[in-house]
């Protein structure tokens, strides 16, 4: 506490509020002085220098000396305190800077830290792939060592039978020129004869020939007949064992065939139809391929092409099965698969309903047709009975000839105008049919759009159809359209989307997994 | 399943005829033809001397007795056992001596293998062959007797000869590619010439009859190569046995390996192949084990030539439906592969090591010997191990099979013993085949 502090808290109270130390002019009045010096003489005592004034000078006297001396000494005080604050100034500077300076080695040698830890880490990288760089020489040396040593084993084996073979053969040699030399000894030598009782015939009974050339030739062409005769039994069988294995692929492929056609009703989310018109068409064309077989190159590629076109049909169609089967038994799909299986039942009643229903089309149709057929050919023969009968009855008198001649023109008139009518009649059958067919195509088509699009959700939204599919959609009742389409067919009209997809695309545009599609 | 008495013979020598009626022995160098079935001796003939070698001629009206230290070939006739017939080599010695197929050629092979001289029986004709190679099978006929093929050796170069039979006439000469020519073999129906190169370099060529090269296989270089080859009765197959105890079989369509089979010391997998084993109890049963089976291995000296490794013995079944293989340095195991399926059907192992095993010409059975007095039969049905009846203990040396499969020519040191197959239907036998 600053002695003005504690002189104003405890002695002075006509002090005015002034707290700054360095307005020392209202301190001493001439009121307070007597205070002022004990208060001074405490002061200066507290700070270890003599006393201002002592009771022996006098009650209200200062001793000047004393407090000159005091002076002097608070000014030497302070002086030392001036030069403490300068050394201190002085030292807080250097501090200051020594911090800086230190602050600054500081960071540079962190930065070298962090060099020297980043190069030591590349470095034990580097010692990392040297030694396992030193690993794989050592077992490349040691596979090295294995093959020298293999090889070292093969040369001994090597070394071991030729030398064997050296000393069986100078084994050999020097019997032989023993032999030569007892020879060359030998006085008598005896020659090779052959002693029989009598000659006996050949097994074959036949006499032994003179070797000419027809015989040579005899001969050789024995030896082409062999050859060939063995070619031949050989070609026999590869051509059996092929006609064989061929009957094989075909009964494979007609089994893929039903069976890829068979997995149809089965599949529920991936059904394209252009596979299966595809297996269709193939198979037709084949099977009529089948008549032209062996020899022809072309067909026997295309068979093992389509086998193994369709093979993989399959196996991609197993494969889904597979993940399927996987889905349903990992059991999150449970819900959502359950709901297609009952609205996928009744789409299939709801089909078969529309299915029995064209059918009976058809048939009233072709009654309709059949009668209209009919009832001309019937007003033909009634035409033609009436010329006949009268001619064959009576022999008829001029008049009656007349009149039945007239008769005779109007019925023919009749009949060709209903050989017209028949005509038009035929003609609107053929058109008929065509448009049976049309309505057919518009009909596989419809029901393609439908396996591929149907959700169990109706939408009002209905796209645009072609004529046939409105015909088909006025005779039956307009049922729940595909509401939300694939995104990649929604672009062009749909039918003649689904047309010209090619296989591929069904595939592609399904969606990965089913919980997407019931949304 | 009956066996006769013992008898004696010398050398080994034990024939069947071709015909299968008679049974032709040696005793020292008295021949001694007996009936196959009664063994009543027919006809007893004396040769000059010890007698080496002996064969009967295709049409079993002729036997040739060789003694090739005296260089001497006596022909006795089954007919007219008055009838003689001497050939004396002279001094140029004899190696080898044997028939031709049509029965009245004889081919002996000289001393050093100078040359070969073919006599013949029916008339004065004398033919020479020079060059012929000394090594471990030089000459082969084809089956049906048509064609002989020799191999020839001139100027360090190997070449092979083909001879029609009928009249000796050179068909073709060819040099080979091989660097020595081990050996060569007609394939079953005459049309293809197998000729492998010795151990050193491991290559067979295929030759057609007409001496066109057809193919050349060769499955690695530098280690030891083949040491034994077999046809299939079919010639569908060309079985190779190597050092490397492998068999690679070879197809007759491309000539290409279409499998080996390997002949490992642990076999661990397949729970179709039995292991058939012969136990050294007093009362030997015949064993099956379950997978994974341990092999006996003898290490062979390396060291050495020609060393105890490798197959050296393949033979197929009469229908070509097994193979049968051993392996040197597994020599009391004989490994039977089934040739449809292309794997190991079974492995039988012996107390000793096989000495000798033939297929029953007929069936699927194979007859296997190991110097005991126990005679093994294997097949698809079961197997079976018989003793063989003897007071003298009868060690089965050699074995081969009478050509109808009935009977078995069982062969030991110095005697012989004829094994009587029962001729009912073996299926239906469940007492003696163990599965």
């Amino acid at each position: 506490m600053s002695p003005l502090g504690h002189f104003s808290q405890s002695e002075a109270p006509s002090l005015s509020g002034h707290r700054s130390p360095f307005v020392l002019t209202s301190f001493c009045t001439e009121d307070n002085v007597l205070e002022c010096r004990s208060y001074i003489n405490q002061e200066v005592s507290s700070l270890g220098l003599r006393a201002v004034w002592t009771p022996t000078d006098g009650p209200a006297e200062l001793n000047v000396v004393a407090v000159l001396n005091s002076l002097y000494e608070l000014i030497q005080l302070h002086r030392q305190g001036l030069r403490a604050l300068d050394d201190m100034e002085v030292e807080r500077q250097r501090s200051a800077s020594n911090t800086e300076l230190l602050q600054l080695s500081n960071t540079r040698l962190k930065g070298q830290l962090e060099l020297s830890k980043r190069e030591n880490t590349s470095l034990l990288e580097k010692e990392r792939q040297l030694q396992l760089k030193v690993k794989n020489l050592q077992s490349c040396l040691k596979n090295e060592k294995e093959e020298v040593q293999r090889l070292q084993n093969i040369i001994a084996s090597r070394a071991s039978q030729y030398n064997h073979d050296m000393k069986r053969k100078e084994r050999e040699f020097g019997k032989l020129k023993e032999r030569l030399n007892q020879l060359l000894v030998d006085k008598k030598e005896k020659k090779q004869a052959m002693e029989v009782l009598n000659y006996v015939e050949r097994a074959d009974g036949k006499r032994s020939m003179w070797k000419t050339g027809r015989t040579e030739a005899r001969h050789e062409g024995e030896v082409y007949r062999t050859l060939l005769s063995d070619y031949d039994a050989r070609q026999r069988e590869l051509v059996l064992e092929n006609s064989e294995q061929r009957k094989v692929l075909q009964q494979m492929k007609r089994d893929m065939v039903s069976l890829l056609r068979g997995s149809k009703p089965a599949r529920r989310e991936e059904t394209p139809g252009d596979p299966q018109t595809q297996v269709r068409g193939e198979g037709d064309s084949e099977d009529s391929e089948e008549v032209f077989e062996s020899s022809c190159v072309d067909a026997r590629e295309k068979l093992t092409n389509s086998i193994r076109l369709k093979w993989r049909k399959l196996k991609s169609h197993m494969e889904r099965l597979d993940s399927q089967a996987s889905l349903v038994q990992a059991g999150e799909g449970a819900e959502p698969d359950a709901v297609p299986l009952e609205t996928h039942g009744q789409e299939m009643e709801r089909l078969k309903l529309e299915i029995q229903q064209c059918k009976d089309f058809i048939h009233s149709q072709q009654q309709l047709l059949q009668q209209r057929l009919t009832s001309p050919c019937e007003e033909e023969e009634a035409a033609a009975i009436p010329p006949g009968s009268p001619m064959q009855g009576e022999g008829g008198r001029p008049g009656e000839r007349g009149r039945l001649g007239e008769d005779w023109r109007a019925l023919e008139e009749q009949r060709t105008h209903f050989e017209k009518e028949r005509k038009t009649f035929t003609e609107a059958a053929i058109r008929l049919s065509h448009e049976r067919m049309m309505f057919e195509e518009d009909r596989a088509t419809w029901l393609k759009h439908q396996f591929l699009h149907w959700t169990p959700f109706t939408d009002q939204n209905q796209p645009e159809m072609t004529e046939g599919e409105q015909e088909a959609a006025s005779v039956f009742s307009p049922e729940c359209l595909p509401g939300s389409p694939s995104p990649e067919t929604s672009s062009s009209p749909r039918c003649q989307a689904l047309q010209t997809q090619s296989t591929a695309d069904p595939y592609r545009s399904l969606p990965p997994s089913p919980e997407s599609r019931y949304r | 399943m009956n066996f006769s008495e013992i008898f004696k013979q010398s050398n080994q020598l034990c024939r069947i005829s071709p015909d299968g009626r008679y049974l032709a022995t040696c005793v020292q160098y008295r021949l001694v033809v007996r009936d196959v079935n009664s063994l009543q001796i027919l006809h007893l003939y004396t040769c000059l001397d010890q007698i080496v070698h002996m064969e009967w001629s295709s049409d079993s009206l002729f036997i040739l007795c060789a003694m090739y230290k005296r260089g001497l070939v006596q022909v006795w006739s089954l007919e007219q056992p008055d009838w003689h017939c001497k050939i004396d080599e002279g001094s140029i010695g004899l190696v080898s001596s044997r028939w031709s197929p049509d029965g009245r050629h004889i081919l002996n092979t000289t001393e050093f293998h100078l040359r070969v001289t073919v006599w013949s029986l029916c008339t004065k004709a004398v033919s020479y062959i020079k060059y012929p190679k000394a090594c471990q099978k030089g000459i082969d006929f084809s089956r049906d007797g048509s064609y002989m093929a020799l191999a020839e050796r001139r100027d360090c170069k190997d070449y092979v000869s083909v001879f029609v039979c009928e009249d000796w006439h050179l068909l073709r000469h060819f040099e080979t590619e091989t660097q020595d020519l081990a050996g060569l073999e007609w394939s079953p129906n005459g049309c293809v010439l197998a000729v492998w190169d010795s151990c050193l370099e491991y290559k067979v060529l295929l030759y057609s009859l007409d001496g066109r090269l057809l193919s050349s296989f060769s499955a690695y270089e530098w280690s030891l190569g083949i040491k034994s080859l077999a046809w299939s009765p079919s010639s569908q197959f060309l079985a190779i046995g190597s050092f490397d105890e492998k068999v690679r079989i070879l197809n007759h369509i491309t000539w290409k390996k279409i499998t080996e089979f390997e002949h490992p010391a642990t076999i661990c997998s397949p729970k179709t192949v039995r292991l058939h084993i012969i136990t050294r109890n007093v009362c030997p049963t015949d064993e099956i084990s379950q997978p994974p089976f341990q092999i006996p291995v003898v290490k062979p000296d390396l060291d050495r030539a020609n060393p105890k490794v490798g197959v050296s013995s393949l033979a197929f079944s009469a229908d070509g439906r097994y193979l049968a293989t051993k392996n040197d340095n597994m020599a009391s195991v004989v490994w039977v592969w089934n040739m449809q399926k292309m794997s190991l059907e079974a492995v039988l192992e012996q107390t000793a090591a096989v000495r000798c095993f033939q297929w029953d010409p007929r069936r699927p059975r194979l007859a296997l010997c190991t110097g005991t007095p126990r005679l093994y039969l294997w097949s698809p049905a079961g197997s079976v191990s018989v003793q063989v009846p003897s007071e003298g203990g009868f060690q089965v040396h050699a074995l081969s099979w009478h050509s109808n499969g009935d009977s078995l020519v069982l062969i030991g040191k110095e005697h012989l013993c004829l094994c009587y197959m029962d001729t009912e239907d073996k299926s239906t036998d469940s007492n003696i085949w163990t599965k």
